[in-house]
């Protein structure tokens, strides 16, 4: 079946939710609200918040312009690679560049990551190589990184699971004595990345339930970028989604996801807290999914054009771009470089996705049981003995 | 041969063929049509149509009132569908995949399941929750389970599997009327097959096994997908001679059956197929049933099972595919049941 309705926001609106919708948190186009806590604005200038300040300097500012130009190019060329069959399925990141970029930057390397399966830009923040997330979504292996190397766990699909392990693990952390010790170097705090929809799981309301209840040390960082596949935001909220914190009785911000520099600072801030032992913030980081869902999905179906057409004024990485230029602080050879390497990148990416091996068809039995079983063992021999039985079968093995 | 169910009298087009995922489409409309109670609830089910399409244009032809789009909250979708049971609503939930159940599974075995029960009958719940499951397109371990013997475990839930669209579309008007819980598992290979299903078809009832195909030989009882891979395996056994039954119980609780043991006393034989894994899968109860019957004074040769792996699905194509039986793997089995006697 292929629709296009674009009264489904119509709907929204007129109906189940009463005419009020926008007395409560504002039009849908507005640019979240005046509570956005934004310092760098989409026109590429710097403004001031009262409560947070970007602390790093210009050379950080073009580093992470880098960040978002390779954080995009992975996502453009996984897409691309998806679309010509060389992956089952890929989770686009388009648009929330800025999100994945400044709360990853802002994460010391002893702090530790709980991602959904679009978190391709932290994970680049963690130094996971690109390709090992290729090899997710090839199939070739169950999740190809060590979660211990960056602090980055494995992708959760489950929606809204992760945010259970990660609050688990920050009251690991709390009774490994890796909290409030004053230590930079020690002190430890838990991020867990999720959605809008993830926030209707109970799994998600719970999580916050936990990490209040201990004062866990852990960030709740939700992009929201207004869809859950089909449904928008007003289908999980009638409140500003940070607003729910209060209710559990931490504090809760809401940031630009489109601006790094504000995304940094109040991930920076959260994550201070929690490694002081202040406990958990939610962070909801205000953004928009430019592309689909996944690769499956037809966005089209289900939203208007114009709204992508007004997020895109709002681009992460071209704010910065304008602000960098504007003040003379890169020219033309520094966007050049990066263009460069954003290439070098993608060949790496086509290239190594093609050259993943191949897994073998009795690796279905590895890794069922954390030890091996013998009931497996026998049904491992049994399945070699059946392909063999097939003549042409047995380099399949 | 084969022994399908009726289509009712007054039909007008005997002939017509639509896909499995129309006829799901048609009961709902129909139901929806003819009694104001019902109404569906689950996740992209509106404007969106459903993740695989099943819903489709329902949303404009019923409105959003009956059509629901939920919060990303399953528990709640089941619980809300519970509650609207009990106050005399007739809820079709759709979870997107049935993998979804796991976080739904209170409100469906503690609940669902048991109020009738525990509050003396004096309360019904007749609400249906439809999940696809299965695997097949490459959706991985955690969308691709087949859960079937956990619901058909349970006391006071109702399970069907349908494997024919004309199924699709019986089985689910009657699970709409049934004053029970009825859990419908679609597989998601199917959506896409069509199948005779003549305009104006009605209820296929619940708890009647079909009988797809009568052989000599051997009798294959299979679920979901593997009836129409058991039917492909039987046209290729029989070139070589050999003769096959293929029943489809449709309904795995209640389950009926005596069509199965009355086969298998005729055939000796009994090979049963599923997608499960076969370790405490549903086709163990079925073994059951033939040795706790007089029908295991007929066997010729030891109950063969074929299940899927006791792994979780893979995600890559080639491991996915070899880890659920396939037709190759139903004649081998079949064959190996022949020599065994």
């Amino acid at each position: 079946m292929s629709h296009s309705h674009p009264e489904a926001h119509a709907d929204l609106e007129a109906g189940e939710f009463g005419p009020d919708l926008g007395e409560v948190f504002g039009p849908r186009q507005a640019d979240g609200g005046p509570e956005l806590v934004q310092l760098l604005t989409p026109e590429g200038e710097r403004v001031e918040h009262p409560e947070f300040s970007f602390d790093l300097d210009d050379e950080a500012i073009k580093g992470f312009y880098r960040d978002m130009v390779l954080t995009r190019r992975i996502d453009t060329e996984a897409t691309a690679l998806q679309r010509h069959g060389e992956l089952g399925i890929w989770a686009q990141l388009l648009g929330q560049e800025a999100a994945q970029i400044g709360s990853g930057r802002a994460l010391r390397p002893q702090d530790y990551v709980f991602p959904t399966y679009r978190e391709h830009g932290v994970a680049y923040t963690r130094g996971i190589d690109p390709l090992r997330l290729l090899g997710l979504f090839r199939g070739v292996d169950q999740g190809g990184w060590d979660p211990n190397e960056g602090n980055f766990g494995l992708y959760t699909i489950v929606i809204g699971a992760q945010t259970l392990h990660g609050t688990g693990y920050a009251m690991g952390l709390q009774r490994d004595g890796v909290v409030g010790t004053g230590d930079p170097d020690r002190d430890a705090a838990v991020v867990t990345y999720f959605g809008d929809g993830a926030s209707s799981q109970g799994d998600v309301n719970e999580a916050f339930i936990f990490a209040a209840s201990y004062n866990a040390p852990v960030v709740f960082f939700c992009q929201n970028n207004q869809w859950a596949i089909s449904e928008p935001i007003e289908r999980q909220t009638r409140i500003p989604l940070y607003q729910r914190a209060l209710g559990f009785g931490f504090p809760g911000v809401r940031v630009d996801g489109n601006d790094v520099l504000a995304t940094y600072a109040v991930s920076k801030a959260a994550l201070q807290r929690a490694r002081e032992g202040q406990g958990p913030t939610f962070v909801e980081a205000y953004t928009y999914r430019m592309g689909a869902h996944t690769t499956t999905d037809d966005p089209t179906r289900y939203r208007l054009s114009e709204d992508l057409e007004h997020w895109k004024l709002k681009d992460p990485i071209q704010r910065v771009k304008v602000y960098l230029t504007r003040n003379g602080l890169a020219d033309q050879d520094f966007f050049d470089e990066i263009d460069v390497e954003a290439e070098k990148l993608g060949e790496h990416l086509r290239e190594g996705c093609k050259a993943l091996p191949e897994p073998r068809i009795l690796d279905i039995f590895d890794y069922v049981y954390a030890e091996g079983s013998p009931e497996i063992d026998a049904q491992r021999e049994g399945f070699a003995a059946y392909l063999d039985s097939f003549e042409t079968a047995g380099g399949h093995r | 041969m084969t022994a399908t169910p009726t289509a009712p009298a007054g039909t007008t087009d005997q002939g017509r063929v639509i896909t499995y995922s129309e006829a799901v489409r048609e009961a709902l409309a129909e139901a929806m049509s003819a009694d104001e109670r019902v109404f569906v609830l689950g996740e992209d089910i509106g404007v969106y149509g459903g993740a695989f399409g099943v819903t489709g244009d329902l949303y404009h032809r019923f409105g959003a009132e009956r059509v629901r789009d939920t919060p990303i909250s399953e528990l709640g979708i089941v619980g809300a569908a519970v509650g609207a049971a009990l106050a005399g609503m007739r809820p079709v939930v759709e979870i997107q995949f049935s993998d979804f159940t796991c976080q739904a599974m209170d409100q469906i075995v503690n609940q669902a399941a048991k109020i009738h029960f525990m509050l003396g009958g004096a309360a019904e719940v007749p609400m249906v929750l439809r999940a696809p499951l299965g695997s097949g397109t490459g959706a991985a371990a955690q969308h691709s389970q087949s859960l079937e013997a956990w619901f058909a475990h349970v006391p006071g839930l109702k399970v069907v599997m349908p494997a024919t669209a004309e199924d699709a579309k019986g089985l689910l008007l009657s699970a709409i009327d049934d004053p029970n819980p009825v859990i419908v598992l679609e597989h998601k290979l199917l959506y896409r097959t069509s199948g005779p299903v003549p305009e104006g078809a009605g209820r296929v009832p619940l708890g009647k096994t079909a009988v797809r195909r009568r052989g000599r030989d051997v009798t294959i009882v299979a679920t979901g997908v593997m009836v129409q891979r058991s039917l492909e395996a039987a046209e290729r056994l029989a070139a070589d001679g050999i003769d096959v039954s293929v029943i489809d119980p449709r309904t795995l609780s209640p389950l009926d059956d005596a069509p199965i043991l009355e086969d298998v006393s005729r055939t000796g034989r009994a090979l049963l197929v599923q997608e499960a894994p076969g370790h405490v899968g549903f086709t163990a109860e079925i073994a059951s049933r033939i040795v706790e019957s007089p029908a295991i004074y007929r066997l010729l040769a030891p109950i063969r099972r074929l299940s899927g792996l006791d792994v979780p699905i893979p995600y890559a194509p080639q491991l996915e595919t070899a880890a659920v039986p396939q037709v190759d793997g139903i004649v081998d089995a079949a064959r190996s049941l022949m020599k065994d006697s």
